[in-house]
């Protein structure tokens, strides 16, 4: 069964390095046949795979979407349509007197949904107030404040003595950000969001309502802000930099050619063709959501979820609240002694011990005229 | 290991949602496993047993390979630990597998100490990854755990019970890590004595508190089997890597004048069920509930002997930064405190010496003085003897330059008178 196999080395007493390979054939098993008399190579370690998938399902996902944009770019219904259920509640036209919140507002709504076995903890955060008002300088510190404010929740239980078994992840894993399709260019408040933001969240641009963009002004406008963006030096997901391998790196690639994709969201059905679809009906015709020639809508759903989701998870993770950590454990640092050591260890071991002095004396010459008058004696 | 832990039961606030259409995150399960594929694995086994009881066939036996273990000597004055990585690769799961060997063990003619090194080690392993989780910069998923996930525990096929040493290891060793038990060379019992032995062996580490790893019952998929496992307990496994032809097959087994004892058949050998539980169906709990269960307690129990504590003495919470630069402080005050002391003791013994040496110095002055004052002395004295002699000397010349005189003057006395002699005799 082992293709190959390496001894590597020790902690222990003694032992050498050394290389066996075997030449037997894998012979893969399915889990649950009872391995026949004649194959004596079989072992189960393949099995690890089926055995993780169950403690999966069992333990269930989370995942934390941050919507971002100003109001009427229609995020709650992409947001409807991604999920096939209404996870976001379209922002009533509230009254006239209270129609533009004073700040951006953070609000978090969280679901419960299942889908053949899997159980995921789904949290969408909505901004309402973001880019609405007259002036919009800062508008992006509330948000920014609430995603460190979850990494901080995070490191907080992480460091705890008595800490839970599965610390409740809030994090942010990924941040839409819609961009309304006028078709020219970003807009000085995009490029600052995403500037500031793309450092600590995954930032997956969408152009909104691409219905009213044709294909030519859409593949124009998509240039564009790839452009505007490479030259900004925002680094929106998937990251170059977080690629593992040269297949990675060209499943990305192909993706970062596409970005940022053009969406048309819709939770109403139409008859098409005989099939029931998400689309939205106008007099010119049916936008079909799912239909990617008519827009990407599927592109962004098959990376937001059906291949690309663990990934975000996991850059978010490793990556991003990993910077906010070692940020953060080095402001402490600096904050309470002048010289910040290496690590917080868990031993204060003393690297700063005084040396000892020799306690040999060094009198003022004493000493060596008593030595030179015993050897003269 | 997946570094985002989720949520275990559904939050009590939290509305459950029906969706419409299918979605697709029923792929997720696919892309952590894809994820995992891509990382690898990794399983350290401790095996602890005396010498020569089976470990290493056993294991050779288990995986289907050669690890080259030679054999130890009996002569070890201590308990060892000998600990060998390996990476192997079935279809397309690598697992980077750590053995680990007791050398020596049950040897020495005090066992007082065995288990310690065992402990330590595992200790040891904690303490790397607790290093390496409270590091600035820190590296997790990419950090190779050395922690034990299980830990084989071979009892010698007596037939009668467990040994004192056994259970005294087994009591240091099951809050840290997860014990199986098993017989070694269950090819030396007889079946009926098996059943006895088997039934004397849990109700004395029943007896004695001691808790070994029960297979998960939690999941339905694999409950049943593990409630029937964990009835078998401890496994009767005999390890062999020869084959023997039986019928027209070639089979792992041990060839006796008086028969072929199987490997893999279930009526000679506990071993399928041990290769079955411990690598098929409950590698990832085992991974799980060290880390879960047996880290958090030493991480616990290091932490808060070094004094850190969630909350202070007013109950209040109190972060482990804090506490850690608290502890910082008064560590650099006591610092400071020794380093004068130091410095302290430092300037009195210098001043004692330079005390010290001055007595000295004044001592020798005193007696360079009085021989100084001596030499004088005996200068003075020498001087006035020489005076006397030149005294004398110059006396006794002037007495010798008289005496000539006198005698010059008497002979020309002499001749004076001889001549007046003369004179007269003639005249």
């Amino acid at each position: 069964f082992c293709l190959l196999q390496q001894c590597l080395g020790t902690h222990e007493v003694s032992c050498d390095l050394y290389m066996v390979a075997s030449s037997t054939e894998p012979q893969p098993q399915a889990k649950g046949e009872k391995t026949p008399i004649s194959d004596t190579s079989y072992v189960g370690i393949d099995a690890i795979l089926e055995q993780m998938r169950r403690k999966a399902m069992k333990q269930g996902f989370e995942f934390n979407v941050m919507v971002v944009g100003q109001s009427g770019l229609g995020k709650s219904t992409l947001m409807n349509t991604l999920f096939k259920s209404k996870v976001s509640r379209k922002s009533v036209q509230p009254n006239v007197e209270e129609r533009i919140p004073k700040t951006v507002e953070i609000k978090s709504v969280s679901h419960d949904v299942e889908e053949k076995g899997v159980r995921m903890k789904l949290t969408v955060i909505d901004t309402p107030g973001f880019g609405d008002q007259i002036n919009n300088e800062n508008c992006w510190q509330p948000i920014m404040k609430f995603i460190n404010d979850q990494y901080e929740t995070y490191l907080q239980e992480e460091i705890n003595i008595n800490r839970k078994k599965r610390i409740p992840d809030t994090r942010v894993h990924c941040c839409i950000y819609f961009i309304p399709p006028t078709g020219h260019c970003l807009r000085p408040l995009d490029v600052e969001f995403m500037r500031h933001l793309s450092k600590v969240v995954n930032i997956v641009p969408v152009i909104a309502k691409a219905d009213t963009l044709t294909l030519e002004e859409r593949d124009s406008f998509k240039k564009t802000i790839r452009e505007e963006l490479r030259a900004n030096g925002i680094d929106v997901y998937p990251q170059k930099e977080f690629d593992e391998d040269a297949e990675d790196r060209m499943i990305n690639d192909k993706i970062r050619e596409m970005i940022p994709f053009a969406v048309v969201g819709s939770d109403q059905e139409y008859q098409v063709n005989g099939k029931r679809i998400l689309g939205r009906k106008t007099k010119w015709g049916t936008i079909e959501v799912e239909n990617i020639a008519h827009c990407e809508f599927a592109y962004l759903r098959d990376l937001l979820i059906r291949t690309h989701m663990q990934n975000i998870k996991d850059i978010t993770c490793s990556i991003h609240y990993e910077t906010y950590r070692v940020r953060r454990l080095n402001e402490s640092n600096i904050l309470f002694t002048s010289n910040p050591p290496d690590h917080p260890a868990v031993q204060p071991k003393a690297n700063g011990q005084p040396e000892e002095q020799p306690a040999t004396p060094q009198p003022n010459g004493v000493a060596a005229q008593h030595e030179a008058l015993s050897h003269e004696m | 290991m997946a570094s985002s832990d989720v949520a275990r039961q559904p939050d009590k606030g939290v509305r459950s949602l029906s969706l419409a259409g299918h979605v697709g995150f029923d792929s997720l399960p696919d892309q952590l496993v894809n994820k995992s594929i891509c990382q690898g694995f990794c399983f350290n086994i401790l095996c602890i047993g005396e010498t020569g009881i089976g470990k290493s066939t056993l294991m050779d036996t288990l995986f289907n390979t050669n690890f080259e273990n030679f054999e130890s000597s009996h002569f070890e004055p201590q308990v060892k630990l000998r600990a060998q990585t390996y990476d192997l690769q079935e279809s397309n799961v690598r697992l980077r597998l750590t053995v680990v060997n007791t050398v020596g063990f049950g040897d020495q003619m005090n066992k007082q100490e065995s288990y310690q090194p065992v402990v330590d080690y595992i200790d040891r392993q904690f303490e790397s990854y607790l290093q390496e989780e409270l590091k600035i910069k820190r590296s997790l998923h990419n950090y190779h755990d050395s922690r034990v996930h299980a830990c084989l525990y071979f009892i010698s096929p007596s037939g009668h019970s467990l040994k004192s040493l056994d259970l005294v290891t087994m009591k240091k060793l099951d809050s840290k890590v997860n014990i199986i038990p098993v017989i070694a060379k269950a090819d030396t019992i007889s079946k009926s004595e098996l059943h006895k032995f088997k039934i004397k062996i849990m109700s004395e580490l029943v007896s004695n508190g001691v808790q070994i790893y029960q297979f998960p019952l939690d999941d339905e998929t694999v409950a049943k089997v593990n409630t029937t496992m964990n009835g078998h307990l401890p496994f009767a496994v005999v390890g062999s890597t020869e084959e023997v032809a039986v019928g027209n097959k070639m089979v792992k087994a041990r060839q006796y004048p008086w028969g072929v004892v199987q490997v893999e058949n279930e009526n000679h050998c506990d071993f399928v069920k041990l290769r079955e539980m411990l690598i098929c169906v409950n590698m990832e709990d085992l991974r799980e509930q060290t880390h879960t269960r047996h880290y958090e307690l030493y991480r616990r129990c290091k932490l808060e002997e070094l004094g850190f504590k969630d909350t202070d003495s007013e109950c209040k919470p109190v972060s482990l930064q804090q506490t850690y630069e608290a502890k910082r402080q008064e560590f650099l005050v006591e610092l400071q405190k020794r380093e004068d002391e130091m410095r302290q003791m430092f300037v009195q013994r210098v001043k004692e010496k330079e005390a010290e040496l001055k007595d000295a110095e004044r001592e020798l002055q005193g007696r360079f003085e009085q021989l100084k004052r001596l030499h004088a002395e005996e200068k003075a004295a020498l001087e006035e003897k020489k005076r006397l002699l030149d005294e004398d000397q110059s006396s006794f010349g002037k007495r010798k330059a008289a005496a000539q005189l006198l005698q010059a003057q008497s002979l020309t006395a002499n001749g004076k008178k001889d001549k007046d002699r003369k004179k007269k005799n003639d005249g």
